[in-house]
């Protein structure tokens, strides 16, 4: 199998600025998924911390998972700044919940064959962002990080300046949390009621 | 002679590791236990498709429309680097 192209353009202003522009819509994407509030501000941040380390980008090719990991540091440094420390919050009865239990109890789609993908098929993306913004932080960025950004547990752990062993608890709840966060948020929002499609 | 075999998990407790089940993440002594619950439990296995699904929606986010006002200014900050 032939290796993957390895390039090195020269580390110019206007070769950043042009992998900037193509990055921007990504970088902004997983910014609003790690905050409510301040998602240009943290993109900013990240552009202006990568534009001075430019120069330590090795190759081209992973000029985009280098971007993200500055945004998820610069995200991670302005937590800590908020709260001192990182406290495992405790998610009311999510460690036992389990939505393909409670999807088939209380069956909101009494006609349906296919309940559960009905179910997930009233969440557009911005609902599922929703759903993710009531998370904690703590459990929130594990998540968004593993499950949408592709990145290992053990990168997570890298990027988050956790032990693994945190990381993976901290997943295992967000997990949970975020099931019981889509059912709460489809009942406060009504989405079971209307029975919409995306 | 053979060990006995140990009894078999019961639904709350193969619950609480399905997600890491699907991720790989369990051990190997966990993974044996999940299995032998899966093949005796249609629940569990129905969840354990579920959680799959989940899984896809989640990964399915990576490129969700964003604001194009928000991107207009990122993309001005950006020209004024």
């Amino acid at each position: 199998m032939a290796d993957a192209p390895v390039t090195r353009t020269a580390r110019t202003k206007d070769a950043f600025q042009a992998l900037a522009r193509a990055q921007l819509p990504r970088l902004l994407a997983l910014a609003r998924r790690l905050t409510r509030d301040g998602a240009e501000d943290l993109v900013q941040e990240a552009l202006l911390r990568g534009y001075l380390a430019y120069g330590t980008l090795d190759v081209d090719e992973a000029a985009g998972g280098w971007l993200r990991v500055i945004l998820v540091n610069v995200h991670r440094d302005r937590e800590r700044k908020r709260a001192r420390t990182a406290e495992e919050v405790p998610v009311a009865d999510a460690e036992d919940f389990s939505l393909y239990r409670t999807l088939v109890d209380e069956d909101p789609f009494p006609y349906s064959d296919t309940l559960h993908l009905d179910f997930l098929h009233t969440f557009t993306r911005e609902d599922v962002r929703q759903v993710l913004l009531r998370l904690p932080e703590i459990y929130r960025t594990p998540l968004v990080l593993c499950h949408m950004e592709g990145f290992s547990t053990k990168e997570v752990a890298e990027m988050c300046g956790a032990p693994l062993g945190t990381v993976l608890a901290r997943l295992h709840r967000g997990r949970k949390a975020f099931e019981r966060e889509m059912w709460d948020y489809a009942g406060d929002m009504d989405l079971l009621k209307q029975g919409r499609t995306p | 002679m053979t060990e006995p075999s140990a009894p078999v998990i019961p639904c709350d407790q193969a619950v609480r590791q399905l997600w890491e089940y699907v991720e790989r993440a369990v051990n190997p002594v966990d993974h044996a236990r999940i299995e032998d619950h899966l093949a005796i439990c249609r629940q569990c296995c129905g969840e354990v498709e579920f959680i799959k699904h989940l899984r896809q929606l989640l990964a399915s986010q990576t490129s969700d429309d964003v604001p194009p006002e928000a991107l207009r200014h990122l993309d001005r900050f950006v020209e004024e680097l």
